[in-house]
């Protein structure tokens, strides 16, 4: 008995060793066994609390970037509210009465996943059908045309963007009011091309291009992109125009999702007049 | 003696805080994580008693543990540490002991002595981190890579903080 005291005395240390590595791994394996084991839980609130005050002191560094994507926002709705309302004229017949009826509905959402550097992008929003949104409505940011809702699930959707081979927008010089039909060649992201502008019109490098609003898809007067460079090659009737978009696309986080409320009355109008041919 | 509980606390706070908080999303080339709380055993006096250091290594690896998450893993890699501190500090004991009121930094040991002693405990230290936490000898070359790279990473960082405290021990 006394030599097993002393030798426990003796080689004390080693004991110590031991014993803390075996609590060491003993936490490592009923850790892993039990996630909400009580020590880790009861400890992490103090961490937790922590963690959420160094990141609460964190926010303040990026104060003035949200302020300036807030003040973006509030500029886009206020040009939206004014350029998203059509006059109702014609004052024998009175539809409703107000003298403005609404022709688009936007709703925010966030960009929760983003790609530029393929041929064929995509987004995914974080709204889907539970918030309203169909698939053919168009997407827009503060600073241009993101793309079309392609699919919806109950909370997300996908979205065509405007880095998309297959995607054609119609959009006019804002100047001159010459339209076109702006596409993507797959190549660099910040730029697109515009065709179809007439040989004659006059332009200059920095001209803003916006969206004609032909389709209805898009409110009319949205900012797409600046005239980089343009070049009319020898008997072509025809601009190239190359522009840049003034969004940046690789920088995306909040879009809206705008509801075109007349889109189905010129759809149908537009096809009985081709019947009717 | 109630002065040095109170520095050595200070440290202990300081290293666990810059561990927690900023030194663990550091990665440099995704390869190389400083842990620089190990410092906290490096610089404890020649005097310590040795079951005070295992003791205290365990109460540091059980803090940085519960700031990621990780209960055990830390522990027992600096437990293992502060073993081997004991051993080692005999080995590369100076003729005729070490100097009452002497502490092991580079600045009272000279850079040799401290290459040595620190080198040898933070790479004894990261390779049985790194491998309780691959848990498997299939990646042992990465494995022990990554070890190395940290071990020089987390070296070069004990250095800069040492340089910035041991300015301040000149002043008092």
């Amino acid at each position: 008995m006394r030599n097993l005291l002393r030798f426990f005395t003796k080689n004390s240390f080693i004991f110590l060793f031991l014993f803390l590595e075996f609590i060491a791994f003993w936490m490592l394996v009923a850790n892993n066994r039990y996630q909400n084991s009580k020590v880790l839980n009861s400890s992490n609130y103090l961490v937790g609390n922590l963690y959420s005050t160094v990141n609460s002191v964190n926010d303040y560094f990026h104060l003035k970037a949200q302020n300036k994507d807030l003040a973006q926002q509030n500029a886009q709705l206020q040009s939206s509210s004014i350029t998203s309302f059509v006059k109702v004229f014609g004052t024998n017949v009175t539809i409703n009465d107000t003298v403005h009826r609404q022709k688009f509905v936007y709703t925010s959402a966030k960009v929760i996943n983003n790609t530029v550097n393929k041929r064929e992008n995509y987004l995914t929003l974080d709204k889907g059908a539970l918030n309203g949104i169909e698939a053919g409505m168009s997407v827009i940011s503060p600073n241009g045309v993101v793309g079309i809702v392609k699919n919806v699930s109950e909370n997300f959707s996908s979205v065509m963007s405007v880095l998309h081979q297959k995607f054609k927008l119609s959009a006019k010089i804002k100047k001159s009011g010459y339209y076109g039909s702006l596409q993507w060649d797959g190549s660099n992201y910040r730029q697109a091309q515009l065709k179809d502008i007439p040989s004659h019109v006059k332009m200059d490098i920095g001209d803003t291009v916006v969206t004609s609003g032909f389709s209805l898809l898009f409110p009319e007067q949205v900012k797409v992109g600046l005239i980089k460079d343009f070049d009319l090659k020898e008997g072509s009737n025809f601009y190239d125009i190359d522009i840049e978009f003034i969004e940046d696309y690789k920088n995306l986080h909040h879009v809206f999702v705008v509801r075109s409320l007349l889109k189905e009355e010129l759809e149908d109008l537009e096809n009985e007049s081709e019947v009717l041919e | 003696m109630i002065r040095d509980i109170i520095t050595y606390s200070f440290y202990f706070l300081v290293l666990v805080l810059l561990q927690g908080l900023l030194l663990n999303n550091v990665a440099l080339f995704d390869v190389a994580v400083p842990y620089i709380y190990v410092l906290f055993v490096l610089m404890l006096p020649f005097e310590t008693p040795n079951w005070l250091v295992l003791l205290l290594a365990f109460v540091l690896g059980l803090t940085v543990d519960v700031f990621i998450s990780t209960l055990g893993m830390h522990i027992s890699a600096s437990v293992f540490m502060a073993f081997g501190r004991s051993y080692l500090l005999k080995l590369i004991q100076p003729r005729g002991g070490y100097e009452f009121g002497v502490n092991p930094s580079f600045s009272d040991m000279g850079i040799s002595w401290y290459a040595i002693y620190a080198g040898i405990l933070v790479l004894f230290h990261h390779l049985f981190l790194f491998y309780i936490e691959s848990f498997k000898f299939s990646q042992f070359f990465s494995t022990f890579g990554r070890a190395f790279a940290s071990t020089l990473f987390t070296m070069f960082v004990i250095v800069v903080f040492q340089l910035l405290i041991g300015k301040s021990q000149v002043k008092r």
